[in-house]
């Protein structure tokens, strides 16, 4: 039983005074500290929530309304421009950063009253799979301290499921919602690519990078959703929203009449048979409440991951070309000249795999082989596009697995960077597609989670959000 | 694992590593260069499963969901963001202004 009530009721309760915004910090904060040992949190932001907090209070006590978030305690992952705290994206290079302004979902989630509380773990600049790529630690899967969450926004999906606060931020570039979602058993939202404003947030690889919520329940993550998403000027890649919004009211939509494709590629052989047992049953469970579940084959799907891993590089070794030790972050001083400060900034500061991602990338956009490698990806994605689209002629949503297994061991897939890539391999199609999707928990007999993931066309968060939540109390 | 096929190409040299860490700006240890020959090598011998696919006709994405040149007027906005705020975080500075090392050695 978590100690949040829903998020809409919670800021219901804070505005109209029964309970305090103060409380609520003081409830995040405490549980905070009770569940250190997970490593889920970098820093508190306790000053800064504490006096946003009373702010709040007092406004409410002069009879102001504070908002849809009023007193809701949220975790940032540590890749979100914040106040109150460093923003470090778990990396070295960018430890004792203090950001001068807030990331766009930041500003929009505090001006309906919510209070950000802490900053989360990661793997460094959000790469890799199971926060085990964190400058500084490991989160720990709340539910196996000897396995990993999920990456990479494992320290904001642990936090949720740790109770520390009713909602975090994550960010979604080949999967790093949904598979921490997954592994943890949250819910983990991420929206067609540009509804939420990227703006304030350090970039991974800026064609695929999305914002999105990791909740308890789907309504919590519409809520958040509807709060951050829209245009921004700040983002030239921000896309309207939905005139509905996206809040969701408990019966609005059906499962009679709606037509889900399950993915064959994602439930062919190597998935884990409990997964498969776990999802198969999910499904049937749709289909027993009057969806309409059809095959669908998706034939480029098992060459997702091999185009990720050409683009995700390449706009990575572009993005990271801004970390030269001049305007922030760390600065390797002791040096001669400024050929010296960037090598040996960038040596010092960077861990393992932002070397060997800066690296593949400035391999695949080189010279003589940007045809054959960033090219070829980019046409290969097209096809990837096309199949999605005519598979959304077909149906209104796909269904699968988010990941091929549950949480794997801490350390199991260090040695082997590839393996750890594999981890990705039903999530990243969505992102170099755009299109929205969600995982939600599923039903298990053992006690690690399963993840179900809904895939929907670009621009139907609403509709995706609406089946997920049909979903969710079916599976529960 | 499914859709893993090892590839056992040697793909790149430890003077190509060498080379690459030059373009990005990275000096790499000993056991670096060793370890990424073979790590990279591995990954791009998967990715090189991409140049056998057909994409007679397609073109590129580079965008998603088709935006193009999205424009804002060209206007000063005061984002009311102090310039000690900004100047807080660099390495080094003198009068105000950003220190850098000599170009030159």
């Amino acid at each position: 039983m978590s100690q949040w009530p829903s998020i809409k009721d919670l800021a219901s309760d804070v505005n109209s005074g029964r309970v305090s915004a103060s409380e609520q910090v003081e409830k995040a904060l405490k549980t905070i500290e009770e569940k250190k040992e997970f490593n889920a949190i970098i820093a508190t932001l306790a000053d800064r929530a504490r006096q946003r907090a009373k702010t709040i209070d007092d406004r409410i006590k002069a009879g102001e309304n504070v908002g849809r978030l009023a007193g809701v305690p949220f975790i940032a992952k540590d890749n979100f421009l914040t106040f109150g705290a460093e923003t470090t994206a778990a990396s070295n290079i960018l430890k004792g950063f203090e950001a001068p302004y807030q990331a766009t979902a930041i500003e929009r989630l505090e001006a309906e009253g919510a209070i950000c509380v802490a900053k989360a773990n990661l793997d460094a600049f959000a790469h890799g799979s199971s926060t085990e790529n964190s400058d500084f630690f490991t989160t720990l899967n709340p539910h196996d301290k000897s396995k990993v969450p999920g990456g990479s926004s494992g320290g904001s999906t642990a936090s949720v499921v740790l109770d520390m606060a009713p909602f975090a931020l994550g960010t979604d570039t080949g999967g790093s919602i949904r598979l921490p979602a997954s592994f943890c058993g949250a819910v983990g939202y991420k929206p067609t690519y540009g509804l939420v404003s990227r703006s304030g947030v350090v970039a991974m690889a800026s064609s695929t990078d999305v914002i999105g919520p990791l909740t308890r329940t789907v309504a919590d993550s519409a809520l958040v959703l509807d709060i951050m998403a829209g245009t921004d000027e700040l983002d030239s890649t921000s896309i309207v929203k939905d005139k509905l919004g996206y809040e969701l009211s408990p019966t609005e939509a059906h499962l009679k009449g709606q037509k889900i494709g399950m993915i064959s590629e994602y439930m062919s052989e190597g998935l884990e048979p409990e997964v498969k047992d776990s999802i198969n049953m999910a499904i049937e469970a749709l289909k027993q409440a009057g969806a309409e579940i059809v095959d669908v084959s998706l034939p480029s799907l098992p060459l997702a991951l091999a185009v990720y891993y050409v683009i995700c590089p390449a706009e990575v070794s572009s993005n990271l070309s801004r970390y030269d030790g001049q305007r922030y972050g760390f600065s390797q001083q002791d040096t001669t000249n400024l050929d010296d400060i960037y090598k040996q900034t960038r040596s010092i500061g960077f861990g393992n795999e932002a070397k060997r991602r800066i690296m593949i990338g400035t391999y695949v956009l080189s010279s003589g082989f940007y045809d054959a490698y960033y090219k070829k990806a980019q046409i290969v994605r097209t096809k990837l596009v096309k199949e999605f689209e005519d598979a959304f002629k077909k149906v209104d949503f796909l269904i699968g697995p988010t990941a091929p297994t549950t949480a794997f061991g801490v350390g199991e897939n260090t040695a082997d960077p590839l393996k750890m890539y594999l981890t990705d391999i039903m999530t990243v199609a969505v992102n170099l597609v755009g299109v929205p999707a969600i995982s939600v928990p599923c039903p298990v007999s053992d006690n690690m989670p399963i993840g179900l993931q809904l895939i929907a066309a670009q621009h139907q968060d609403r509709k995706l959000l609406e089946i997920a939540q049909l979903a969710e109390s079916i599976l529960k | 694992m499914f859709w893993y096929t090892k590839s056992n190409m040697a793909k790149l040299t430890r003077d190509d590593v060498l080379k690459l860490a030059g373009l990005a700006k990275l000096e790499l240890s000993e056991d670096e260069v060793n370890k990424f020959t073979l790590e990279i090598s591995e990954i791009l011998g998967y990715v090189e499963q991409l140049q056998a696919v057909d994409v007679e006709g397609l073109e590129p994405t580079y965008q998603l969901t088709g935006l193009s040149n999205v424009m804002r007027p060209d206007e000063i906005v005061d984002y009311k963001i102090e310039r000690s705020e900004l100047m807080k975080n660099l390495p080094a500075e003198e009068d105000g202004q950003i220190k850098v090392k000599r170009v030159l050695a």
